[in-house]
């Protein structure tokens, strides 16, 4: 039997998701910008999904746009911020942290051509913000925007917003928080609710979260102004044109609803999975599990197997038929090492021997226990 | 409830969303194509044949295709990204950019946001029938002209545009030709091997594949160059990132295939449907064809027939008729209540403009939907015009 370990990559939907989205694919449903009756429908149905995918972060429907995607959502957070790409506008400074996605990073580093000033924010080897560095930073000149994710995609590492909140708005900056893999792991409403220690931007996706992939969401507080970047049609308050995605909606209404009802029984499912992986690992030698002091998600394990490429232990763990990644998916094939591990300063070889291994709902000890056994035969070949 | 509302969005066929089916299903095939294992690969697999699927229909090289979330998005990206990589204005370098009145709305606002950038935009204006004539496209050519943005058919009016014509013209002058293709995919061969279009945009759920997919044809020889608008993983050939929908892709793949095996039938079925209600309403007096009536022999998609009634007012008639779902002219604009400025730039009246039907067709519309939509409009209009202080018989 194949083993799927690669849910930070995207997870398979759940059955009632799909169940929910069928009606709205195979049936009449319209264009939901159609006042007849079939895109009425449509549009009823979006409203309610926007509904259920607020209600995760504890925000309200009003502060919620769709995307198609999750990249799409920092893209616009970053891009659509007015000091952004409009001419003849004073360009800002933005900080982003080491570790984010690819398209937070890359967002923010497309601002440099339009006259900001981009920065990193420095890890510590646990993959942690190092707070007196950050705070210096923070303070050395006026700051528009600071982007840090709520837990990272390849480690798992959660670092702790509430606090970069309160710095970045002490000094009237905004921060934008990627909580992409977050959402239906851990509980995000302290992370968004309150105006002080709340995330002014938070990305979200369906299809971490057991919905559907090419739908997305970007919370927006109600006084942070933002640029559309997808000009057209005035869908979402003028904020993203285009035909609303309306199957993928109402998946991602009912996977966030799931998501929230279940959230307890899912991470403790998760829990006892990854502590029986982690326990088993520190019994093979060789073994680094990196972020392992920080607070993780309680999916996530991302380690270092010595005398392994990375890549070469994932092809041949595939050949097994388990799905690990060696990172994030968006990076794979690319031959380099992880930044994250790098925005760590971890050693190069130690990032180059790194595998990825993040659990879902319906993985089984037995899983865990078959892995252990796989990963101590590659371990004794390695070292023959 | 009879749905004759096509253009706006086409309901998935049966075929494709058998296609789509088992890369939705918990147990099917749901890697991400990103992910370099097996679940990944299969996951790749389907994108790819998927992207074969819709070259084929449009005459390309499936190299040629970048996925995006739809026509909106393809639209933003061949303007803005063309244009970002040419070089945006600045001191001593204008740029000027060739587009119509008639365009879909996302075309326009992207247009006027790339004003705001110093970007020179001339809107032209078509004539009574919707047509812009390569003469005109050419008259308001200038050396500083480098894109061309033009829809192959329209949206509202079904007018089809001398797109094979123009297209030598613009590449004689290095002009790059971006056509928006919403509405002409499925509806008119297109063959991009003997047209040289630089960029063409593409929709599903116009299609009968699914909302959500879209794609945008970006010539490899000569090659046209855009920077992303789209940060990230670098997916796409680095033009355009973010995890790929495969199940939507798939389902775009499937609908094009189904467009290119159905194409003859489709469109004998399509333009059967829109001549008999053009003839049925023809009865009527004061009605008006908006954009070409066939008599010119100027060309019109097989999906559309927008008329104007006299005598009465717009809202009025399409709440009289509460079982059919037609448009006042593009979805985007319904929220809306102006009247649509494809009419108006066509030189209709206000009052008529406003007094506009959108019918568009589709697979599943059949002859008897036809005759009852016809004898409904025919008496409403009747009703209407009795009550109506506008109507002077």
């Amino acid at each position: 039997m194949a083993i799927y370990f690669d849910y930070n990559a995207t997870t398979p939907l759940d059955p009632r998701v799909l169940e929910a989205m069928l009606p709205y694919l195979s049936g009449p449903y319209g264009n939901a910008s159609s006042v007849h009756r079939y895109g009425r429908a449509a549009r009823d149905a979006i409203e309610a999904a926007r509904v259920q995918v607020a209600a995760l972060a504890g925000a309200q429907p009003s502060e919620l746009t769709w995307t198609s995607g999750a990249t799409e959502s920092n893209n616009l957070a970053l891009k659509g911020l007015p000091e952004g790409l409009a001419g003849g506008r004073v360009p800002g400074r933005v900080l982003y942290g080491a570790t984010e996605h690819p398209a937070v990073l890359e967002a923010a580093e497309s601002l440099r051509a339009h006259g900001w000033g981009v920065e990193t924010i420095a890890m510590t080897q646990d993959g942690l913000i190092d707070w007196q560095v950050f705070e210096q930073q923070v303070a050395r000149a006026p700051l528009r925007v600071a982007a840090v994710m709520v837990a990272n995609n390849e480690t798992g590492v959660i670092q702790d917003v509430p606090r970069v909140a309160r710095l970045v708005h002490a000094h009237g900056a905004l921060l934008h928080a990627d909580a992409v893999q977050a959402a239906g792991k851990i509980p995000l409403a302290e992370y968004w609710s309150g105006a002080a220690s709340g995330a002014d931007l938070m990305s979200l996706s369906a299809h971490k979260l057991y919905g559907p992939k090419g739908v997305g969401a970007l919370l927006v507080k109600s006084d942070v102004e933002l640029e559309t970047q997808l000009h057209g049609g005035g869908q979402e308050r003028g904020l993203r044109g285009g035909t609303e995605n309306l199957a993928a909606i109402v998946g991602f209404g009912v996977a966030a609803e799931l998501a929230a009802q279940e959230l307890e029984a899912r991470s403790h499912h998760l829990r006892v999975l990854r502590e029986r992986l982690e326990a088993g690992l520190h019994q093979l030698s060789g073994i680094t599990i990196f972020g392992e002091s920080a607070p993780r998600l309680p999916n996530t394990s991302q380690f270092g197997v010595a005398g392994w490429e990375g890549e070469a232990l994932l092809m041949a763990l595939d050949r097994k038929g388990i799905a690990v990644s060696s990172g994030s998916a968006c990076a794979s094939g690319t031959g380099e090492p992880s930044h994250v591990l790098l925005g760590m300063g971890l050693a190069r070889d130690l990032a180059y021997s790194a595998i990825r291994v993040s659990l879902g709902v319906a993985n089984t000890v037995a899983e865990i226990d078959r892995f252990l056994g796989l990963l101590g035969e590659l371990r004794l070949q390695a070292a023959a | 409830m009879i749905y004759l509302d096509y253009a706006a969005s086409t309901p998935l066929d049966e075929r494709v969303f058998e296609a789509m089916l088992p890369y939705l299903r918990p147990d099917g095939f749901h890697g991400n194509p990103a992910s370099t294992h097996g679940p990944g690969f299969k996951a790749r697999g389907a994108v790819e044949r998927a992207r074969a699927q819709v070259a084929a229909l449009i005459g390309a090289e499936a190299s040629e295709i970048i996925w995006t979330s739809g026509a909106t998005e393809s639209n933003n990206l061949a303007l803005k990204g063309a244009l970002e990589f040419r070089g945006m204005p600045r001191a001593g370098r204008a740029v000027h950019v060739v587009t119509s009145r008639t365009e879909h709305k996302c075309v326009l606002d992207t247009c006027r946001q790339l004003e705001t950038q110093g970007v020179s935009v001339t809107y032209l204006k078509p004539d009574a029938f919707g047509i812009v004539s390569p003469e005109q496209v050419m008259a308001a050519i200038t050396p500083n002209t480098c894109l061309l943005s033009l829809m192959w058919v329209n949206n509202e009016i079904g007018v089809v545009q001398d797109i094979e014509r123009l297209a030598p013209s613009l590449r004689e002058r290095g002009i790059l030709f971006h056509v928006d293709a919403a509405q002409a995919a499925g509806k008119l061969k297109i063959d991009l091997q003997s047209v040289p279009i630089d960029l063409l945009s593409l929709s599903a759920h116009k299609i009968y594949g699914p909302k959500g997919a879209g794609a945008l044809f970006v010539r490899r020889k000569p090659r046209a160059r855009l920077a992303p608008q789209m940060h990230g993983g670098g997916h796409e050939q680095g033009m355009r990132s973010g995890t790929l929908a495969t199940h939507q892709i798939v389902g775009m793949g499937a609908a094009f295939e189904v467009a290119k095996a159905d194409f003859d039938a489709d469109v004998a079925h399509l333009s059967g449907l829109r001549d008999a209600l053009w003839s049925h309403l023809q009865t009527l007096v004061g009605v008006h064809r908006n954009g070409p009536d066939g008599s010119t022999g100027q060309r019109t998609a097989p999906h559309l027939l927008n008329l104007s009634f006299e005598g009465v007012e717009g809202e009025a008639l399409r709440a009289s008729l509460p079982e059919i779902a037609v448009s006042s002219g593009s979805a985007c604009s319904s929220a809306t209540a102006e009247p649509s400025y494809v009419l108006r730039a066509l030189g209709r009246d206000d009052e008529l403009a406003n007094a506009s039907l959108r019918f568009s067709f589709g697979r599943h519309t059949t002859r008897a939907d036809i005759d009852t939509v016809a004898a409904k409009v025919i008496q409403q209009v009747g009703w209407l015009r009795e009550l109506s202080p506008l109507w002077k018989s």
